[in-house]
């Protein structure tokens, strides 16, 4: 396989081709050796049909690409490596190029058929079918929980009614609506797909943002980070009656989308992160303004915090709910809080640092239950580490511009860019045709993979327990829909 | 003790309306204005710069608030500095013509008979029809401590039998076509629809894409469109008090 790096382009020509079943065969094998499938795409070109496969090796910050040409049918890598499960899923539906004994082959984000969702059977089984549209303000998913008594024996969840077609639109150009769809693939994340693509543009035009652009996106990537967990905090509260959590962390939430909007000019980031850097400098009073600001909030986020954590109801009803093993987590490739909630050591920004977190060392967080309570706690000191990180960065940012011009795509190349997002690894694929535009933009987002650890979460949990699951993950649909 | 302790230390932060244009940050892009007189005979920089092609410059040069994701892209591309972000969060508009209208039109109310019934108390479901979860994410916010929506008589409900009107998000997406048409036809009458950001009023970033669709209008009849990308929860509830005549220039 070729080596890269998170965040460097590599020539087309120079990309190892194997054939398939020997593409299939290394996967497995580099995954049995501790690596993991960052992504796992078709792509179809003129005449052919090809795979290509993205291997992370966190412990030696490389990444390995290859890929393959291949026709209707190719054997399934799922049995012998359920990571690759989701990934397949979308390849038959991508390319039409059969995955031969993939175990549940269905579609993604396709609604031309109907749904094959599977049937528990037997006395006294009974199934509830909650969405697409939900009692609440969120975003469409269907989820049917087949159930004995208040036991569920399975949840599958049937999403893409958000598909609106990002990549095939990022595929089509103009190049000026790339940030704009970038931005929009989850628009909670806007600041980690923005920085993702941004960050794969520069790596395919060689173009490389100065010092202060690098420390901008820091901060937004960690307020971004800080408000959504602070958010999930709170809606953890509410989904368990325990208001006083709900109204503040809710509301403190709010004072970390208006620190980004005193950076940016919008509460999500909208129009910030560009590739060569970002679109809007700093004042040196604005940023001591932002720490005045972060000061304040602090306080009363410790407190809340501190309340929320010591309470006796609120341990008892997080402690052992939607529990996941270290063991499922590794074989399903979850990321982010969620895997690290399970004990897992991985997050890009110290397995495969750019920009500000190659030169800052962000520790990691991470809790071995693996149920609501883990999840809850890696959020938390999740966002203390990156309340940390804001301070020190606010009282020194490094002087000079915070944009230099970043040129077209270089022809008939790939690249590859990772960020960890609020919700884990997102990744961009780019790959350039001879006249420079994108021939295959590829995106995922973590929800891709996790939203089957959810799933699994909730085996032999109580129904009622869904909820309060459901928001310990808080996945995206958008993210996952495209 | 620590809760009470606590709970003295958060304070009231229910934010008070008594003024219809309220603090917001330095940096904040509300209404965008052209200044014409600037602009140099034949250019177009503005217009080629916009990504959801919001820009017109046939006549009088005027952005469409309906397309409008309210980025930097058009300010940075102006040669004449001709381009700027007034503070102005009041976007929303009755009609989708009146978002092409460089001036603010004033917002009419509901016509008495609907006022009599939805003035004081309005329940909303909200439908989510391919939005990037953005412009979700602030009618969140609006239910939090700070807008506290539910002191105006607003509220959003779990069914589309208890509500008054539907708030529509995103493009519609063709997957989710057929979830809008039946949670409106779920609707009892007389009822509204309110389109939020612009997805949900023209498409924007995913106009023509064959997944996503132009907005909410071409399935449902819409009333009220609030335009953001996303909105700000002042420029949603502005839109709000002001179709339930609880807002007028000037006053409240």
């Amino acid at each position: 396989m070729t080596a890269a790096r998170n965040g460097e382009s590599v020539a087309v020509q120079d990309v190892d081709s194997l054939p398939t079943e020997g593409l299939q065969d290394r996967i497995a094998q580099e995954v049995e050796a501790g690596r993991r499938i960052a992504m796992l795409f078709g792509i179809t070109l003129p005449g052919e049909r090809r795979l290509v496969a993205v291997l992370a090796d966190d412990a030696a910050s490389r990444l390995a690409i290859s890929s393959s040409r291949v026709e209707d049918r190719f054997p399934s890598l799922t049995p012998a490596c359920p990571q690759a499960h989701y990934f397949e899923r979308e390849i038959f539906e991508q390319i039409g190029a059969r995955p031969e004994g993939h175990p549940w082959l269905k579609p993604v984000r396709s609604h031309q058929d109907d749904y094959p969702f599977f049937e528990v059977t037997g006395e006294e089984i009974h199934e509830v079918a909650v969405g697409p549209v939900h009692a609440g303000i969120i975003d469409p998913g269907h989820f049917r929980l087949q159930c004995h008594g208040e036991t569920v024996v399975h949840l599958e969840i049937q999403l893409g009614y958000q598909h609106r077609g990002v990549e095939a639109l990022l595929e089509q150009g103009p190049s000026r609506r790339w940030a704009l769809l970038a931005e929009c693939a989850a628009g909670d994340t806007t600041i980690g797909h923005a920085l993702a693509h941004a960050e794969v543009v520069e790596a395919l035009a060689g173009c490389a943002p100065p010092p202060r652009a690098h420390a901008l996106r820091g901060l937004a990537l960690e307020l971004e980070r800080i408000a959504s967990h602070v958010g999930d905090l709170g809606a953890l509260g509410a989904d368990i009656g325990y208001l006083p959590g709900a109204a503040w962390f809710g509301r403190l939430r709010g004072e970390f989308l208006n620190t980004l909007a005193e950076l940016s000019g919008s509460r999500y980031g909208r129009g910030l992160v560009r590739p060569g850097g970002v679109a809007l400098d700093l004042s040196g009073e604005a940023a001591r303004g932002i720490a005045r600001r972060l000061v304040r909030a602090r306080a009363d986020l410790e407190d809340v915090a501190g309340l929320f954590f010591a309470r006796p109801s609120v341990r008892s009803r997080l402690e052992g709910t939607g529990v996941l093993t270290r063991e499922t987590a590794e074989r399903l490739g979850l990321l982010g809080p969620v895997a690290r909630a399970c004990g897992l050591e991985r997050d890009v920004r110290a397995d495969h640092p750019t920009g500000i977190f190659g030169a800052v060392l962000l520790p990691m967080c991470t809790a071995d239950t693996g149920d609501v309570l883990a999840r809850a706690q890696v959020r938390w000191a999740e966002t203390r580490r990156s309340l940390d990180f804001l301070t020190a960065r606010l009282a020194g940012l490094p002087e000079g511009p915070a944009r230099v011009a970043c040129g077209p795509p270089a022809p008939d190349r790939i690249a590859v860019s990772m960020v960890e997002g609020w919700r884990g690894e997102i990744v961009h694929v780019a790959i350039t045709g001879a006249d420079g535009r994108f021939v295959r933009y590829k995106i995922k987002d973590p929800s891709f993979q996790n939203w089957t650890g959810l799933a699994l979460a909730l085996r032999g949990a109580q129904i009622s327990d869904f909820p309060l699951c459901n928001k310990s993950f808080n996945l995206s649909y958008a993210g996952h829909d495209l | 003790m620590s809760l009470i302790r606590i709970r003295l230390r958060q304070g009231h932060r229910t934010l008070p309306l008594d003024s219809d244009v309220p603090q917001l940050p330095e940096g904040f892009r509300g209404r965008p204005r052209i200044d014409p007189a600037r602009c140099a005979d034949g250019c177009r920089d503005c217009a080629d710069s916009c990504p959801t092609a919001a820009i017109r410059l046939d006549g009088v040069p005027r952005i469409d608030l309906g397309r409008c994701v309210f980025c930097q892209d058009c300010v940075e591309a102006c040669p004449q500095g001709a381009i700027e972000y007034t503070r102005d969060h009041r976007l929303s508009a009755r009609t989708r013509e009146d978002l092409e209208n460089p001036e603010r039109v004033r917002l009419a109310a509901l016509d008495e008979r609907m006022l009599r019934m939805f003035g004081r108390s309005l329940r909303l479901r909200h439908v989510s029809a391919g939005d990037c979860s953005a412009c979700g994410a602030e009618l969140q916010a609006l239910g939090n401590v700070v807008f506290d929506l539910a002191r105006f008589g607003v509220q959003f409900v779990a069914s589309p039998r208890h509500a008054d009107g539907l708030v529509v998000t995103g493009p519609v997406s063709a997957n989710m076509r057929l979830a809008l048409e039946k949670t409106w036809a779920a609707v009892p009458e007389p009822k509204i629809v309110i389109a939020v950001g612009a997805c949900a009023i023209s498409g924007s970033p995913f106009a023509g894409s064959p997944s996503a669709g132009d907005g909410a209008s071409g399935v449902v009849p819409v009333d009220l469109f609030v335009p953001g990308c996303p909105p700000h929860p002042l420029t949603v509830l502005d839109g709000l008090l002001r179709l339930l005549g609880r807002i007028e220039d000037g006053r409240r």
